[in-house]
């Protein structure tokens, strides 16, 4: 089985709204799955039904075969909120092996991803003290531990320079490689190149679900940026 | 006790290890209100009427602010949102607040007891472990009203309100100020369903009979049971999934 998210007819009302509209899409494993759109269109609330936190209306959402929430996921499962979501009273260190010790992750486990996340030097420091990228990597370090299957990170490069994107973008594929499947939001078009696959989506909707190269083909657009443009106007 | 349970208890006190200033306002301020009251008394009668009572009330009320402020803002911040896609039980967090916070009381409850008991000349006819037992299980009873509270309330605010809207009305009610038999009929029925009058009356109890008679013991029961209720109501407050 290679599809590890599997989305039907998904719909999710909130404060009344309808915000994410007869959503179908699929995940595969071993690959990037990139969530673009402008803001307010609904990729967090569709992240949060990924990982079973968002009360949905109706449609189906699967993951690794069990509906999403299931207690069988929730070791199988890595999430990073759009806002960080660690304890600013704790340093980064404490933070990861209280997380640890709730994942059943090995020990070794708070240093592997402290170095993935390049917070090393950071590891005895107050989340309070951090800077805003660095509180950022401090949150996504939380959803790498223990060996999660499907990755569901929720605009992880935010705020932060070339360098440390390049660095976290090559890490999000060498995850991949080795079998996660990630599933990643941004409303940086510029990430969307670095993406296996592609999902656009404007007020509630899926525009496309495509490769990058697909997608600058069946638009004729030279950039991303420019082909997603074009899909709105249509 | 679980694993998680452990965790989550072990983290919330590395939380207050990091924030000393919240450590000793817990610790040190029932203690400096009862001195307080004792020079505002200025003897040692007055002072041995009203003090066991306090000796319960003050960790009460500290308790229910420090926990519906920490757990609010446990709620509020996406933290609560992480640990729910994760392997833990929502009873496990609470557990795990209870556990940390009932070992604040604790030591809240002894150095308070110990500083009325010596320095300051309170004088008990019961047992002193009885006392403290009583002391403590307020403590908790604060708690956990104040994991319950912190549902309902959107901001720290909000929560902060709550400790005049639910705390103030049991400390009016539960006999301190005027003996709840002396009250009009209805604010004593009101009394009789509010938890602390409960522990007042043990308490004051303690204070003035060694004897430990089947009232005592059916108030240790209702004031255990409502914190058992309010937590449980605190779990099904907590949950997985969000509008
Ligand atoms: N708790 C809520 N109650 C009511 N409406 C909400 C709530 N949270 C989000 N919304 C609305 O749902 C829509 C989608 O929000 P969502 O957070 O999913 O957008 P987003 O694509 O993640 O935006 P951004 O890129 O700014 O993070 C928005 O219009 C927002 O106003
Ligand atoms: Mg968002």
């Amino acid at each position: 089985m290679s599809t590890a998210v599997d989305v039907g007819g998904l719909r999710v009302v909130r404060g009344g709204r309808e915000v994410v509209r007869d959503v179908t899409f699929e995940v595969p494993r071993g690959s990037v799955t990139g969530l673009l759109g402008p803001s307010g269109c609904g990729k967090t609330t569709l992240l949060r039904a990924v990982v079973g936190v968002q009360v949905v209306a109706s449609g189906r959402v699967t993951v690794l075969g069990h509906p999403a929430g299931s207690p069988v996921l929730r070791d199988r499962i890595g999430y990073s909120t759009q806002s960080p979501s660690v304890y600013a009273d704790l340093t980064v260190a404490e933070n990861l092996r209280y997380f640890a010790s709730i994942l059943r992750a090995p020990r070794g486990d708070v240093d592997r991803v402290l170095e993935e996340v390049g917070l090393k030097g950071n590891a005895d420091q107050l989340v309070t003290t951090l800077s805003g990228g660095e509180k950022g990597r401090a949150s996504l370090a939380v959803a790498l531990l223990g060996k999660p299957e499907v990755i569901v990170l929720d605009e992880p490069t935010v705020g932060l320079d070339p360098v440390l994107r390049e660095d976290l973008w090559l890490l999000f594929h060498r995850l991949a490689d080795a079998g996660a499947a990630l599933l990643v939001s941004s409303h940086v078009m510029d990430e969307a190149a670095r993406c296996d696959r592609l999902l656009l989506m404007r007020e509630g909707a899926i525009l496309a679900d495509d490769t990058p190269d697909a997608l600058r083909a069946r638009t004729g657009a030279q950039d991303l940026e420019q082909a997603f443009l074009a899909l709105v106007r249509r | 006790m679980t694993v998680n349970t452990l965790a989550t208890a072990k983290r919330i006190l590395t939380q207050l290890r990091h924030d000393h200033r919240t450590v000793a306002l817990m610790v040190l301020m029932p203690s400096l209100l009862l001195v307080l009251l004792r020079y505002v008394f200025d003897s040692g009668q007055a002072f041995n009427r009203a003090a066991p009572a306090l000796l319960g009330v003050f960790p009460f009320t500290i308790m229910f602010i420090v926990t519906s402020i920490t757990t609010l803002r446990e709620r509020l911040t996406a933290t609560l949102e992480r640990l729910m896609t994760m392997p833990i039980g929502r009873v496990e967090v609470l557990l795990g607040y209870a556990l940390a916070f009932g070992l604040v009381a604790v030591v809240q409850v002894a150095v308070a007891a110990t500083v009325a008991l010596t320095w300051l000349g309170l004088e008990i006819a019961g047992s002193v472990w009885l006392l403290l037992v009583i002391a403590v299980l307020d403590a908790l009873l604060g708690m956990a009203l104040g994991l319950f509270a912190s549902a309902f309330a959107r901001t720290e605010f909000q929560a902060v309100q709550f400790m005049p809207a639910i705390v103030m009305p049991q400390v009016l009610l539960c006999g301190l100020f005027v003996p709840r038999d002396r009250m009009a009929t209805v604010l004593n029925w009101i009394s009789d369903a509010l938890p602390l009058s409960y522990a007042v009356d043990a308490l004051t109890r303690v204070t003035t009979s060694a004897e430990v008679d089947g009232t005592l013991v059916r108030n240790l029961v209702v004031i255990a049971g409502c914190a058992l209720v309010a937590l449980l109501l605190g779990a099904a407050t907590l949950r997985r999934r969000t509008p």
